[in-house]
């Protein structure tokens, strides 16, 4: 019946273009199937994964777009989403073939070069279903196939070639809080999903699906369970709600067959209405991608207190440091801290901390298992309202950072001078009801007194632990994930005026921008088709990005700037001369 | 918009459609009680009494207006069907929000729609679909913990802050012959978000 009442509708919309062409469902006439070598060694001119590489580095070798010639970048194509809300997921590119979600869980097929829409995936969502942040954060590919984590909580695989559903496996109810927003993990015929829901007390887990069937492989909680190690690190049944969600994409060693997931915070807020470190929220978890074993494990700070999410997982980078090479591990935290840990023999070690933005909870850091002492008057507990710097959304939320093997330098998408003050109260936990245990009248954002930015993209040399450069934004704050090139250029976007940019990223002098239609809070890509280099993003504001601009717009006059919602993406490369 | 709108298509509605069209196709007109989807996904029907939405079981007791805290916080309920005695919990839509105020201060409007001081308004916000839970005790104010959409109880769930761009729904209230809350109408505008 109601398909019916849809193709009438349909037909009504047909016969009001007087004759124009109806929406063509053109099919991918010839797709390179994604084998695991592929995905381990990716050709430079592709962008098969959430951060391009397993290493999570967001970096792309290509280098015909450069420092020379970046001014005559242009627009050679755009197409509109047709859908509000964050836009955030990288446009995925298989030699040509160009894959983009929207909000709602809807996938695009698209002509990498021509713009030309090949197929739309649109996911009939359930009516009841609530929506706390509204975003998808990409594909993954494997075989012929397409993979989606979806927002009422499915896993879903498509035929690349046609958009057509090929199976869909539900991963948790919906109902009582989960949902997905991540891309998935692909690794040893396995797609990997992380759950969301940290707000409505789920108790989060990374499962692991076979990629042909869809039957569950393995799933492994954050949080154990009695008798679990680490499960000492709970105060009577609140591990059953503790939180630590996954809602960004692993990293992958492939030579250990180790991917490495960051946890969300532990639930409800109040570090007091949950006693005990609370293993593993707010931590990395280093699993093994055949069994979903914890190999390893580092928490970056304990007991959380201040809603500061560590999903953000670990880039797997070469270091040189005091004279040897480490196998990195760098986190640019929440917590506002620059993490670097080595993973070796023996699991994963603690290297250094710095803060890089102004961070007033940690008193110090011990120096061999990077564990940090707090100054217990900066951290908000049940009915004690507490300032503390930064805010609950960090020193940097979600959006990557990226790393350059050429420069050697991360480039992180920081949120300075902005503190905020939190007070907890005790709720009882009913399934799918907003789980924060806070008080929303205490939830407080200010800034840093004669703060002159908020935004701020920082490049740092890992090595030595120095920041390099900086690029203030003295009206905006900063949701923009970042992209460095071969051609020694940093593209980002994620400020409230709209604009797109890119960097030199040795001197981080702007080169280029770009207005666009909305805000960019998407995940920039570079890849070549027919030897022309071409760079990716798309622009649609909304979710968290949204939500500081609503708070920073009581706080401060210079930062009210209406950012107009929709998606759109954009797709770049230099004018012929 | 109308993408949107089919966006909202409930999966249990579409199978219950399916169903429909199956018990049509077999047994003609004369399967009234078939053609219906089950009784939990309708959304709460006059002659319905209330429950407790949370611990809820087939037996839980008609809420009467005693139940309902004075002047806040807001309760939440389900619809119960009296006969059946289910609880019509299929859909997160249909839950519903009580409070108790002080008849003197509601407008004429709520007043005429309130069964001894306690109103009912759909619980789940205009805006997103999340449920609105929080009380501005002070204000009086009903608050959505999701995005800070505020609605007025009082002035007939219109919207005083936040994204939200539709009043809550308010639900008609009645009393039964033995003094419980009972559904008078049915939720007045269209209940649940801008988009799903």
């Amino acid at each position: 019946m109601r398909n019916f009442k849809r193709m009438l509708m349909a037909g009504v919309a047909f016969a009001g273009l007087a004759g124009a062409p109806g929406p063509v469902q053109a099919e991918v006439k010839t797709y390179s199937p994604v084998t695991e070598q592929r995905l381990q060694n990716p050709e430079p001119r592709n962008w098969l994964m959430y951060r391009g590489t397993y290493d999570g580095q967001g970096y792309s070798p290509l280098d015909k777009i450069n420092t020379s010639n970046v001014a005559d970048l242009v627009p050679v194509w755009t197409l509109s989403t047709g859908v509000m809300e964050g836009h955030q997921s990288p446009p995925i590119v298989n030699d040509g073939v160009m894959f983009v979600t929207t909000p709602q869980a809807q996938v695009i097929a698209v002509d990498a070069k021509t713009g030309e829409q090949l197929w739309r995936y649109k996911r009939q969502l359930p009516e009841d279903l609530t929506q706390l942040h509204p975003t998808n954060r990409g594909v993954a590919l494997l075989g012929d196939r397409v993979y989606v984590a979806t927002v009422d909580d499915f896993l879903v695989a498509l035929d690349a070639k046609t958009g057509k559903e090929i199976w869909a496996k539900e991963v948790e109810d919906y109902r009582k809080g989960h949902y997905m927003t991540l891309a998935p993990l692909v690794a040893h015929g396995k797609i990997m999903v992380g759950g969301s829901g940290g707000e409505y007390g789920i108790r989060g887990f990374v499962a692991a699906y076979d990629a042909n069937t869809g039957e569950q492989a393995w799933r492994t909680y954050t949080i154990p369970k009695p008798g679990e190690p680490g499960s000492d690190t709970w105060t009577g049944d609140t591990w059953k709600t503790g939180g630590g969600s996954i809602w960004i994409t692993g990293t992958y060693d492939p030579e250990q067959g180790t991917a490495y997931w960051g946890t969300g915070n532990a639930a409800p807020w109040m570090g007091n209405a949950r006693p005990g470190d609370n293993l593993h929220t707010t931590s990395v978890l280093a699993l093994d991608v055949d069994t979903g074993a914890i190999k390893a494990a580092h928490q970056y700070h304990h007991n959380d207190s201040w809603d500061w999410d560590e999903v953000d997982p670990p880039m797997l980078v070469d270091i040189q440091k005091d004279g040897r090479t480490i196998k990195g591990m760098v986190h640019p935290g929440r917590n506002g801290y620059l993490w670097t840990l080595e993973r070796g023999e023996e699991g994963i070690s603690f290297v250094s901390g710095v803060p890089f933005v102004r961070q007033n909870v940690f008193t110090s850091i011990d120096k061999k298992t990077g564990r940090p002492t707090y100054d217990e008057a900066r951290k908000p507990g049940l009915n004690k309202l507490v300032d503390f710097c930064p805010s609950l959304w960090g020193g940097k939320d979600w959006p990557p950072a990226a790393y350059s093997p050429r420069t050697k330098m991360i480039y992180i998408p920081a949120n300075e001078n902005l503190c905020g003050s939190l007070s907890g109260k005790m709720m009882d936990y009913v399934p799918g009801q907003l789980y924060l245990g806070a008080g929303l009248e205490d939830i407080g954002l200010t800034l840093f007194p004669n703060a002159d930015h908020v935004g701020e993209l920082q490049a740092w040399d890992l090595s030595t632990n120095k920041k390099m450069w900086s690029h203030p934004f003295a009206k905006s704050q900063l949701w923009g994930p970042v992209l460095a090139t071969g051609g020694d250029l940093v593209f980002m976007g994620g400020t409230n005026d709209r604009d797109f940019r890119a960097f030199d990223a040795k001197s981080g002098k702007v080169l280029w921008k770009q207005k666009t239609n909305s805000g960019v809070t998407g995940v920039p890509v570079s890849y070549e088709v027919d030897g022309v280099q071409y760079i990716a993003v798309q622009s649609g504001w909304g979710v968290d990005a949204q939500r500081m601009q609503d708070s920073l717009a009581k706080v401060s006059v210079d930062y009210r700037n209406e950012v107009p919602q929709g998606g759109v993406v954009w797709v770049f490369a230099v004018r012929k001369r | 918009m109308a993408e949107s709108v089919m966006q909202l298509q409930d999966v249990h509605t579409r199978r219950d459609a399916l169903a429909l069209g199956l018990a049509l196709g077999c047994c003609g007109s004369g399967a009234q009680a078939q053609t219906s989807p089950p009784a939990r996904n309708l959304r709460p029907t006059a002659g319905d009494c209330l429950v407790r939405a949370v611990g809820v079981s087939e037996s839980a007791e008609a809420l009467r207006p005693d139940d309902v805290v004075s002047a806040g916080p807001q309760l939440l309920a389900w619809a119960k069907e009296p006969a059946s005695g289910v609880v019509r919990d299929g859909s997160r839509l249909n839950q519903i929000l009580l409070l108790r105020l002080d008849p003197e201060t509601l407008d004429a409007e709520t007043l005429a729609r309130a069964a001894n001081g306690v109103l009912a308004y759909s619980a789940t916000c205009t805006h997103a679909q999340c449920p609105v839970t929080e009380w501005r005790q002070e204000a009086g104010i009903l608050h959505c913990p999701c995005h800070g959409s505020e609605f007025d109880p009082r002035g007939g769930g219109r919207v005083v802050g936040g994204p939200a761009l539709r009043r809550l729904p308010p639900l008609p209230l009645g009393l039964s012959a033995e003094g419980s809350l009972e559904v008078a109408q049915p939720f007045l505008g269209k209940v649940g978000g801008q988009v799903a």
